[in-house]
This record gives C-alpha cells, structure tokens and sequence, in this order.
C-alpha cells in the first residue's frame, strides 16, 4: 500500500536543500568550460534531482514494486523514442553539395 | 477509519483497494505525461545536436538568473506540497490549507515570471513567426530553438496552470473538512502530479537555459 | 429451462430509463452501448469515403472527383477509419462491457473516467466532422510535414485539434484497463486463470498509454506551427520533416497493434469456445500478446525505408520488423493447433474466427515482404501496401470485432440473432472483402501508387474487380446493421449461456444485472475448461442454470 508510512518532514527538508544546492551547482557549472561534457553534466545533475523528488517527494522508495515498474516505464519508452531516433538523425551520410554535373541543364566541362 | 468507508465508491471493495487503485492510476497517467513531454524533448534533442553553435548562441538570449530563481520557486513550491500531503496524512485541516496556498503563491510567482519573460522576448522580436529578428548568427536555427522554448516552457505552464485549478479545489474541500489520516487520496494524487511537473522543469532549466553559457 | 423473459427480471438495461440515464451513466455495460452506436456511425462515414474512393477509381481518368477532393476522400476515410473506428472498436465496446465481467469485477476502476472518455471521444469526432464538412483535409491520414504544417490548404488544424482530442479517450481507457485488471480480479482470479481476452486488452492498454501521447504531442507540434508560425518541422528554418516522420509514426505503428490485439483477444475466446477446446499453448498465447505491445514499439522505421532514413537504421527496424511477425505466427500457431481435433461448429462467430486466421495471415506475410527493405524499394507507396493492411484491418480487426460482436450479442441483449442470415453475412464479407483487396495485391506489384485519381488504362480490370468487391462487402456489412436491429425486439430469448462457453460472463443471466454478478465470484477453475458440458458452479450456492 502506498504512503502507510509516513516520511518525516526532515527528510523533506533534507531533500529540499539538496535540490537547492544542486540547482545552484548546476548553474554554476554551466559557466565553466567543461570541453563538450557541459551538457552531459547538466542532464546528469538534472537525472540526480529528478530522483530525488521521485524517490521521496512522491514516495517511490516506499512503494510497492508494481508502481516502480509503472513509474519507470515511461521514462524506458522514452529512452526507446530517443535511442532508435538518433540511430537515424546520428547516422545519416551527410548531402554533398551540388556539384556542376549535378545541376540540371548544364554541361560537365 | 470511517470516513474512508463514506467514500468508498461502490465498485470497490475497501479503502485500501481504493487508495491503491487511485495511486496506481495517476502513476500511469504520469507515465503518459513522460512520453507527451518526451516527444518535445525528443525534437529538442534532434536538433541541438545538428546545430549546436545555433542553440548555444540562443540559449544566451534567455536570462539564466530568472530562470535559476524560477528552478528555485518551483523545488519549494515542491517541498511546500510534500508538506501539505504530509500535513493531510496527519488529518491536520489547517496545515493542509497553509502549505497548500503557500505552493499556490510559489506557483504563482514562477508563472508571473515565466509571463515577464515572455513579455520580454515579445519586446525583442524573438517570438518565432513573421516579427522574428535576430541580429546574430544562424538566425533561423536560433527561431527553432525559440520554438522549442516556446512550445516546452509554454506547455509546463500549461500544466502549472491545471495543477493550480487542483490545488484550488484542494484547498476548497479541505477547508469543508473532507480529509482526514484515513482519506486524502486527492490531496496526495494531486500531490504526485505537481512533482511531476517540477520534474518537468528541473530537465528544461539546464537543456534551454544552460546551453553554451561558458562561451 | 429457458430464461425468464426480459421484461420480468431487472438488468442493467431496464433498471432506468431516459436520455439522463444513459448520458450520464457510470455503469461499463451501457458505457459499451454509447460506443458501439458511435463507432458504427463513424465506420459508416469512413464507409461513405471509401465507396466515393471505389467509385472513382472504376475508370482510369479522374472523372468523378477532381485531384484535390480525391486527396481529402482518402484523407478522410483514412483517418476516419483508424481513429474513430477501428482504434476504439473492440476496447471501447467489447472490452468495456466485458473485461470487468470477465475479471469478476462490479465495473471498471474509474467509472467516471469511463464515462469522460465517450465524451472526449465525441468531442474529438465533432471536430473532424465539422473539418469534413468545412472542406476537409488532403494531405493523407499521415500528415507529413511541410505539406501539412505549412502549405496545405485544407482544414489541417481543426483536424489534428480533433485527433488530439480523441487521443485523450483512448489514453484514458488503456488506463483504466490497466488499473482494472491490476488490483480488481476476482478471488482466485490470478494472472494466469485470466482468459486471453484479457490478456490481449492488457497488451492493448500499454500501448495506448504509452504510445498515444507521443502523436498528441507531435499533432500540437504541427497545430502550433500552422496557427503560431512556430517553425519546427519548416526546412527553410533548417527544421527536419523526418523528425516528424519518426514523431508519428513511433505511436502510428504501434497504433496498428492497437487494433489487432483485441482482435486477437477475441480470436482466442471464439476459437475455444467453438473447437470445445482448451487454448492450446495458453501462456505463449498470452506471452505474445505483451512481446506484440512491447517489440511493436521498436519497428516504426519500416515506414520511412524511402524517406530519407539512414541506411543502417533502415536495417535495424528491417531487421526488429521480422522479430515482431514471430510472436504473431505464435498465435496462429496456436489457434490452429487448438482447432485440431477439435469439435468444430460452424456458428455465425466461427466464420468470422476462421476468415480471421486466413486473412490475417495473409496480411501479416505480405508485411514481411514489405519489412525487406529491398522489396520496399519497389511497392512503397503502391497498392501492394493498401492490400497489406486492409488485409489485417479489416480481414482481422473487423472480422475480430464482428465475430466478437455475434458472440457477445446475447450475452449484451439477452437476444439471439437468425442465424442463417448471420452465417449469410458472414460469408459475404469474406467473399466482398478477398475481392475487393487481393486484386490491390497484384496492382501493388504491377506498380500502380497509392493516393492517384487517376491511373493507367491497363490497370483498370483490376480495379472494378476491387470495387466490384467492394459493393459485395457494403452488402455484408448492412446486413448485420439490419438483423442485430431486429434482433433487439423480435429476436430469440437467449439464456444465460447459450454457447455454453466458459468464462465468468457466461455464468450471470443475460443481460447482466448491473452490478454483473450478484456476489463476487470465486474462482477455483483454469480457464477455457473444455469440453465442458455444464456451466461451472463458481458460486457458493452452485446456482448456475442449465441452457
């Protein structure tokens, strides 16, 4: 059964900073060079955050197992959306640029 | 443990399978949120990786430091609804409707300044469509990812606005005394949906307005 | 012992009278009547598209309709058909009425969630009308952008505002089942006593839940480019068309499961109850269903072999498209084997759970052909591809919706129907529909395209051949319109099990009182306990009628 137990409000408040401190570090990062893993790191803060309110604001770490399946279950297909559609978008061979002998009505020279 | 029994809808056996149908099925509908939002994450995904430099540029012309207080009010306005549902959980009619209204007011605040950003963006002609201008570099990758900020933070407050017309009705019942520790499904259902939206949030802060800030 | 007649015994039918009674119902049984009168309308007006389609197609040159109008009749029918018909036909009206029933449950979990469905169904169907009647919509069920987004000229946003709308009903319901089917079964009704039915509409659900908010979104997306100019998908912009290709078509593939799977699940119930046989191979069954749902989300490329799609993506959905045909071959597998030796009667439900399992077949083969992607090359966008999925639309799901319907139909009114009539019908959708799509295989192949007006001279025997079907299979479809009408007043009092049929539906009066049963059943039995001459006593008085 869901929320039987009820989580103290100092766990709240634990999480509640952490997730201030996180936002906080987050937007500090971001003005610093990371070399291409600026994203990476943000999306990774943000997962860590999002877990925390899934884990405790809505209770997930005391419920039954059947809602973990439901709670991860959107999050797996939306990994599907984006997994196969990037096997698309990151493998396509790149257009040449039109070339004279690609152009209609002109003759290769 | 009687007025669980008051609102025991008759095609259920007992509270407790009642509660634990209602708490399932508002998971689920989360669930169909994830993918509605996912979609929009999907296309924002697409194209920054296609146009990187676009997207860093324009993430600039948004203001990160409303956007970091915005984060802020809304991971309170989180905390102050798990408080709520705690304060429900202990039958506490007063506190319930305190931390309710506090997370209206926090809700309220993050749209005033959602809607002073909007305003702004108007004021510049960064508003995608025919007044689209801007001066920098690949313009029309930069009126792409105005659309998507657009179209993302436009239907989160889309969805802060419903949250807020639950809430109301929270508050209403609440103040007629209809919770209690043996039923508060809707404040704890409505509860998961505000989360919900928070986390919504918390993943569109540093995708639209962290992009190439150290440039 | 016959069954008390109707009129003398309260059932959910007459237990109240009125428009109030019925609009604002919360019981699943009537819920299940508020769709089975919608969806037939709609599947009449996607019916009326598809005969001016026919019509015009039975001479080479366009001199019915002109090429615009051409292009919003199939527009129409398209998204007429899919949407407001064969994506809520079976779990909106069989599954409503009777996966509570089933289960051992009093209704659903969310009563009046059922209820907002039907009128968000509605709504959505008002608007695509009113899009109908204000001109239409002609870039194709599809709505490939940029033609849709930005240079139509027909009523694409009302449209996709309608779809959207009705997205929302469907979502709704697979919620509802899935919580239903969670926490509401009987006692003793565990996962694997439940009939495949249920399992089928359980598959069904997750991808309605799972799949229907991406097209909602993707259909904002355009709507909010058309009226607000938000350049997602416009090219000048640098915006990718096939992104929105991907968008669509990762709910519309699966959306296809949608259809079939309760089609399936109805497949199950007829073929057991008809061969006096339990399901052979009853977990691989109910296996398939959920690896149908799940790998089903993993193929949508297939449809994007020529737009452009990467190469190595085209061979990796080629390559998941063959996985997602085995757990389908499973099925058939099994279905057949359950009729081997079994004791075949030839009622009215079987014909349809027979013409399921040929046509199906077909259907699903001729989608291997196009899943290579060598193949598709040449019939992409031909006939070849209509003939496919009408064979598994309409030669499946609607053979699976009808049959469900004549089996069910006592249960619903406590009437029977003719049967010879009913076996008549039967026989003629079978013959109306082979005729009018097994020619569209050939045409396909000969290299006729899809969505044309007009066509070369040489194609054209085989085009009355298909709308010479076509007026066989109005025919068959009219008659059971005609017949289950009668039957509500003047046909045969049915009993309480007269297909002497194994499940909980069959072991309450017909129709059901209200709250289905009048105590919780317990079940102790495995389920399709054939051959099984008497109803199970499952209550605690053994009270069961004989029929």
């Amino acid at each position: 059964m869901n929320s039987e137990r009820i989580v103290s409000v100092r766990t709240y408040a634990v999480v509640w900073v952490s997730l201030l401190i996180l936002t906080v570090t987050t937007t500090g990062i971001a003005f610093i060079d990371l070399g291409g893993w600026n994203g990476f790191v943000a999306v990774t803060i943000g997962i860590v955050k999002a877990l925390l309110v899934i884990l405790y604001f809505m209770h997930i770490r005391f419920s039954q197992r059947l809602t973990w399946v439901f709670a991860g279950a959107g999050f797996f297909w939306l990994a599907i959306l984006l997994g196969l559609t990037m096997s698309d978008t990151l493998t396509r061979a790149p257009v040449p640029p039109p070339t004279v002998a690609t152009q209609v009505g002109v003759q290769p020279r | 443990m009687s007025e669980a029994n008051l609102a025991l809808a008759h095609q259920f056996d007992d509270p407790e399978q009642q509660l634990d149908a209602s708490t399932t099925g508002m998971w689920v509908f989360l669930a169909t949120e994830v993918m509605f939002f996912g979609g929009m994450f999907l296309g924002y995904t697409a194209y920054r990786l296609a146009y990187p430099e676009a997207f860093a540029d324009a993430s600039n012309l948004l203001d990160v430091w409303l956007g970091s207080i915005n984060t802020a009010v809304l991971i309170c306005s989180s905390f102050t609804m798990a408080l709520a549902v705690h304060s429900a959980a202990e039958g506490r009619r007063q506190k319930i409707i305190l931390f309710l209204i506090l997370t209206m007011i926090l809700g309220a605040i993050f749209l005033g300044i959602k809607f002073y950003e909007y305003y702004h963006k108007y004021e510049e002609h960064l508003i995608p469509g025919e007044n689209f201008t801007y001066a920098g570099p690949s313009p029309r990758q930069a009126e792409i990812f105005l659309s998507f900020y657009f179209a993302m933070t436009g239907m989160h407050a889309f969805h802060m606005i419903i949250g807020f017309g639950l809430q109301t009705y929270l508050v209403i019942e609440a103040w007629r005394d209809r919770f209690s520790a043996a039923y508060h499904t809707p404040v704890e259902l409505i509860g998961l949906y505000w989360h919900f939206v928070d986390i919504v949030w918390i993943f569109l802060f540093p995708l639209l307005y962290l992009v190439g800030r150290h440039l | 012992m016959n069954a008390q007649p109707l009129e003398q015994r309260q059932h959910y039918l007459n237990v109240s009278y009125g428009f109030k009674s019925w609009l604002l119902t919360t019981d699943h049984k009537r819920i299940a009547w508020l769709y089975l009168i919608s969806v037939t309308f709609f599947f009449f007006v996607g019916g009326v598209f598809a005969t001016l389609l026919r019509l015009e197609l039975l001479t080479p040159q366009g001199d019915l309709v002109q090429a615009e109008t051409y292009n919003k009749l199939f527009t129409m029918h398209g998204i007429t058909m899919i949407f407001f018909f064969l994506i809520p036909s079976i779990p909106a009206v069989l599954g409503n009425f009777l996966v509570p029933m089933m289960i051992g449950a009093r209704d659903l979990a969310f009563p009046r969630l059922n209820l907002a469905s039907w009128y968000i169904y509605i709504i959505g169907g008002l608007f695509t009308l009113a899009a109908a009647a204000a001109g239409g919509v002609d870039t194709g069920w599809t709505f490939y952008t940029p033609y849709s987004s930005i240079y139509s000229n027909s009523n694409v946003a009302l449209t996709v505002v309608g779809i959207f709308i009705t997205g929302f009903s469907s979502i709704l319901t697979g919620l509802n089942f899935v919580v239903t089917i969670h926490k509401m079964r009987a006692p003793g009704m565990t996962w694997f006593r439940l009939p495949l039915f249920i399992w089928a509409h359980y598959a069904t659900s997750i991808i309605m839940i799972l799949g229907t908010p991406v097209i909602a979104i993707t259909l904002v997306l355009v709507a909010l480019e058309r009226l607000l100019h938000l350049g997602i998908f416009d090219p000048a912009l640098g915006g990718d068309p096939l992104l929105f290709q991907h968008m669509f078509w990762f709910y519309s593939h699966p959306a296809v499961y949608i259809m079939i799977l309760p089609a399936m699940g109805v497949e199950s119930e007829l073929i057991t109850c008809f061969a006096r046989k339990r399901a052979f191979g009853y977990s691989f069954i109910a296996a398939s269903s959920v690896a149908i749902a799940v790998i089903g989300f993993l193929v949508w490329g297939h449809h994007m072999f020529v737009s452009g799609q990467s190469v190595y993506a085209g061979m990796v959905f080629s390559l998941l498209s063959f996985l997602v045909a085995i757990p389908s071959a499973i099925k058939v597998f099994n279905w057949t084997a359950t009729l081997y030796k079994g004791s075949i009667s030839l009622e009215a439900p079987m014909l349809y759970a027979l013409g399921f399992i040929g046509l199906f077949t077909i259907g699903g083969l001729t989608g291997l052909f196009l899943a290579t992607l060598g193949v598709d090359m040449h019939v992409h966008d031909t006939y070849f591809v209509i003939a496919h999925f009408h064979y598994i639309m309409v030669g499946g799901a609607v053979m699976g919706y009808m049959g469900g319907i004549h089996f069910w139909w006592p249960k619903m009114t406590g009437r029977l129907y003719p049967k010879a009539l009913a076996k008549l019908a039967a026989i003629t959708i079978f013959l109306g529909f082979n005729l009018t799509f097994f020619p569209q295989f050939v045409l396909g192949y000969l290299g006729m395209p899809r969505r044309y007006h007009v066509y070369p001279p040489e194609f054209q025997v085989l085009n009355v051949m298909s709308t010479a079907g076509a007026s066989v299979l109005a025919v068959g479809y009219v008659l059971p319109l005609l017949y289950l009408i009668w039957s509500l007043r003047y046909g045969e009092v049915a009993g309480m099990n007269p297909w002497k049929a194994t499940g909980l539906e069959w072991q309450t009066p017909s129709p059901p009182p209200t709250d289905n049963f009048e105590e919780t059943p317990v079940v102790t039995r495995e389920p399709y306990d054939y051959p099984a001459q008497k109803p199970q006593a499952i209550f605690p008085q053994g009270a069961a009628e004989h029929v």
